[in-house]
């Protein structure tokens, strides 16, 4: 059976890199007894899989991963165990059952996510940056130089921009994830800058992802739909 | 939410910040109302880099034993990576415990664990870091206690005059005395100098200030005394003598990032009974006292449960001399093997039992299995008194190619006392007769060429040990002998399927130094420190360059340290040190190694070393 975890990654916890929160779920998930599924072989490992790694730095109210449980247990007692197993500031928020087949993996689903970014004290430009955003976003291209480990090609970055807001210092954004498009919202932040004339600074941003979504949409209207909302509460 | 002590800025910008967070599962808190009752901070600092701190046994066993006291508050603290260290300098941040995330200056005690030489210039930092006095001497009333412990306790002086006190032997002993002892005197304001001075009649504490040195013209030691009349002149080693009952964490720490030891450890016995005459370990951490194997049972799956750790291993200097192996390696793999987690051996002699066993628990064909000759001819292993046999390592490689296994690593030490031209040869010998036991079988039976890796150091005397008063060689003999060791090897009939490698020859020079060194080394480490010197452990900080400079400026002769055959009747810097084993016992082993003769282990026959005035452990077994 099937079940998709999820959980926020907050305060010193935005110092672990993925890898880590993978080996902290592994030995959170034995340490709370949840009769989990491992692969075969010689060496088995705990069957896992993430649906969008955060980068270190990064906050996130909703994180999701999907594991294979070999017994039953209710969603509200899950969630219980974990969390007195668990710290403070890596809550396990939801526990959901989900359908089976490769199809539902949440890797594969992931399509979009929300993001809030601000500027850390000390390190947000010195004019009224929030009234130059309609401007910016209203721009039918915004073209940006993104790196890869090969290259550099320019990206008009306007059509992964879903949505946005602003309000009291804080940006909203609803960018395109996952392995088809994925845009990162600093970079989102950087051209914004650039465009203002401002060299950007690489720790400028907090940024708390919030929510990731999948498509379920059909004819190539997009229909997002939270992660979570897939699966259903086991009872 | 957890304030940290560095800025976000400072933390995204060095190299895995997990090392300073804190905040892991099992790290204890005490910032609540428990705060009240605390009435010592003591900050426990293991002077290398957080991932191999954090594989440490002893912190984690002190750790679970102060802060079961609620008037005691034990944080950890690692040296900052080098990356951090220069933003720390120059942003003038003061060291801070992982827990609170406060500064240590202003604790009770700092505490550093002395595993290995190498670390040395790590403690300065660590001092240095935290913004207290280097020297103990300009330490006052407001500075913390620094005291130190660990192996490398044993001949503390190279560091005597940077602590104010050190814990010689097990710290599950006398740490509560100590720490009542500080309670009354603070709650009293006795000052900082009568509470030293009190502490160094608790047995075990070493007080350095309260002991004074002359030399004899030639540089060696004329005396070592206490410089007032009740201060005893010798320092008792802490021993526990019941292992079933000693505290053992049953919740370790579970580090967020993969650490060297990312596993539970059990720590079956304590102790060998062995003798091997270069061994340290085997001579200070006598008389072998094992714990009870239902003791083993309960904490092995208390750890698992309270960790969620997937792997367990045993942790002894010679698991196959615990008395039931057999019972608690049986239920490990009965009892969790089932649970997916790991198990591993490691210290097990290798024979049919053994090879069971590990094919059992991992994966014969990827893995590879563990000899540690120490010596290439028999000669040379009687020398050092491993009791280990030709026909037996032969058996073994045997056993264990008939087993499945192709990889075998074989360990030796290289500039061992006595030690001739031909002994060296004989290490690549060694490795050819091990080959030549995997050809022996069946090409159809074999699974492809076989591996061997030859791997050597070279030896360093420690005190305690009979080889104290052996010379070291000159670098250029120490690359001298691996190169006739690589040559030999490249000789060898299937030297095709054997790979040498050998360390560095100047680490070991400076090991030597430290290992043996008196009080007049610690201006060699401060020099050195201030030039750079950091992280000598890490080969590529290392540089031997700045420490022949330091011995330049402090005009100390780095010779009279390692190249010198001591007299019988020197005065060591260690000597006011008892561990149980007699000087006397070194000496007559020593004279033994000379002769290449053969000292039975405790099992077989007691030798009279000495260490059965503790009354217990193997000495009484048989007595039971």
């Amino acid at each position: 059976m099937k079940v998709r975890i999820r959980f926020s990654k907050k305060g010193s916890m935005k110092f672990i890199g993925h890898l880590d929160v993978m080996r902290y779920f592994q030995k959170l998930i034995r340490r709370a007894g949840i009769d989990v599924a491992y692969t075969e072989g010689i060496h088995p490992h705990m069957i896992m899989s993430f649906a969008s790694p955060l980068g270190i730095g990064l906050t996130s109210d909703a994180e999701y991963m999907d594991i294979e449980l070999c017994s039953m247990i209710p969603s509200a007692e899950a969630i219980r165990i974990l969390n007195q197993a668990g710290t403070d500031e890596m809550k396990v928020t939801g526990f959901v059952q989900i359908p089976d087949g490769k199809a539902n993996k949440a890797m594969t689903l992931v399509a979009a996510a929300d993001y809030e970014v601000c500027f850390r004290d000390g390190h947000a430009p010195d004019f009224c940056w929030e009234e130059g955003l309609p401007d910016f976003f209203a721009q039918a291209a915004i073209p940006v130089m993104k790196k890869t480990k090969h290259s550099e090609k320019e990206v008009n970055i306007r059509p992964m921009i879903y949505d946005w807001s602003v309000s009291s210092g804080i940006l909203y954004l609803k960018l395109a994830a996952g392995s088809a498009e994925n845009l990162k919202p600093g970079l989102v932040m950087d051209a914004f800058l650039r465009q203002k004339g401002i060299e950007p600074d690489p720790f400028a941003y907090a940024v708390n992802r919030q929510e990731i979504y999948a498509d379920i949409g059909t004819d190539g209207k997009k229909n997002l739909i939270s992660l979570y909302a897939l699966g259903s509460e086991i009872f | 939410m957890r304030k940290l002590a560095l800025s976000d800025e400072i933390l995204l910008s060095v190299e895995k910040p997990a090392r300073y967070i804190g905040g892991e599962i099992n790290s204890v808190m005490k910032d609540d109302k428990s705060k009240n009752d605390i009435r010592i901070r003591f900050a426990m600092c293991f002077p290398d880099v957080y991932e191999i701190g954090m594989s440490h046994l002893g912190i984690q066993i002190l750790y679970d034993m102060f802060n079961k006291r609620p008037d005691v508050w034990c944080e950890r603290v690692y040296s900052p990576w080098v990356d951090l260290d220069k933003i720390m300098r120059e942003k003038k941040i003061p060291l801070f415990a992982l827990e609170s995330q406060e500064p240590i200056r202003g604790f009770d005690f700092i505490g550093v664990t002395l595993q290995y030489e190498m670390c040395y210039t790590n403690v300065l930092q660590i001092l240095d870091l935290a913004q207290v006095p280097l020297f103990a001497s300009k330490r006052g009333e407001k500075d913390p206690i620094v005291i130190g412990g660990g192996p490398c306790a044993y001949n503390p002086e190279p560091l005597a005059p940077f602590f104010d006190m050190f814990y010689i032997g097990e710290g599950e002993t006398v740490y509560d005395t100590l720490f009542d002892l500080y309670i009354s005197c603070k709650e009293n304001r006795i000052s900082r100098k009568e509470f030293l001075h009190r502490a160094a009649k608790v047995p075990g504490i070493y007080v350095p200030s309260l002991y004074e040195v002359t030399y004899h013209e030639d540089g060696t030691i004329q005396s070592f005394h206490p410089a007032e009349p009740d201060i005893p002149d010798v320092v008792e080693k802490q021993v526990v003598m019941n292992m079933t009952e000693a505290p053992y964490p049953e919740k370790p720490v579970v580090p967020y990032i993969q650490v060297t030891q990312d596993r539970v450890v059990l720590e079956i016995q304590r102790g060998c009974i062995r003798g091997c005459r270069f061994c340290q370990a085997g001579m200070i951490y006598r008389p072998l006292r094992e714990r009870s194997l239902e003791c083993l049972k309960e904490y092995a799956a208390q750890m698992l449960k309270a960790t969620g750790q997937e792997e367990i291993s045993l942790s002894s200097l010679s698991s196959s001399d615990y008395s039931d192996l057999k019972g608690i390696v049986t239920y490990l793999i009965d009892e969790f093997g089932s649970q997916n987690v790991n198990i591993s051996l490691p210290s097990l002699r290798i024979d049919a039992f053994s090879l069971d066993v590990m094919s059992r628990v991992q994966d014969v064909r990827k893995s590879s299995l563990t000899f540690a000759p120490e010596a290439g001819s028999q000669r040379m292993r009687d020398v050092i008194n491993k009791g280990l046999t030709e026909e037996v390592i032969l058996q073994g490689a045997r056993e264990a190619f008939h087993g499945g296994w192709n990889k075998v690593k074989l360990y030796f030490m290289l500039g061992l006392p006595m030690e001739t031209e031909e002994d060296r040869e004989d290490i690549a010998h060694l490795a050819d007769k091990i080959a030549r036991e995997y050809y022996a079988i069946p090409k159809e039976k074999r699974n492809g060429k076989c591996q061997i890796t030859v791997s050597t150091s070279f030896f360093v005397p420690k005190p305690f040990t009979p080889f104290q008063w052996a010379a070291m060689h000159p670098m250029e003999d120490y690359l001298g002998f691996a190169k006739t060791v690589n040559h030999e090897v490249k000789e060898m009939l299937n030297h095709k399927s054997i790979r040498y490698n050998w360390h560095q020859a100047d680490v070991t020079l400076l090991e030597g130094v430290f290992a043996r060194g008196d009080r007049r080394i610690a201006d060699v480490i401060l020099d050195a420190y201030q030039n750079g010197a950091l992280y000598d452990a890490w080969t590529e900080f290392w540089d031997y360059g700045r420490w022949l400079s330091a011995f330049e400026h402090t005009g100390i002769d780095m010779g009279f340290y390692t190249l010198r055959e001591r007299k019988e009747d020197e005065i060591f810097p260690w000597d006011f040190i008892r561990i149980g084993v007699t000087k006397q016992f070194l000496l007559n082993e020593w004279h033994k190694a000379k002769e290449a003769a053969v000292t039975p282990n405790c099992r077989q026959k007691c030798s009279g070393c000495g260490a059965a005035c503790y009354k217990g452990g193997v000495c009484v077994e048989s007595k039971n």
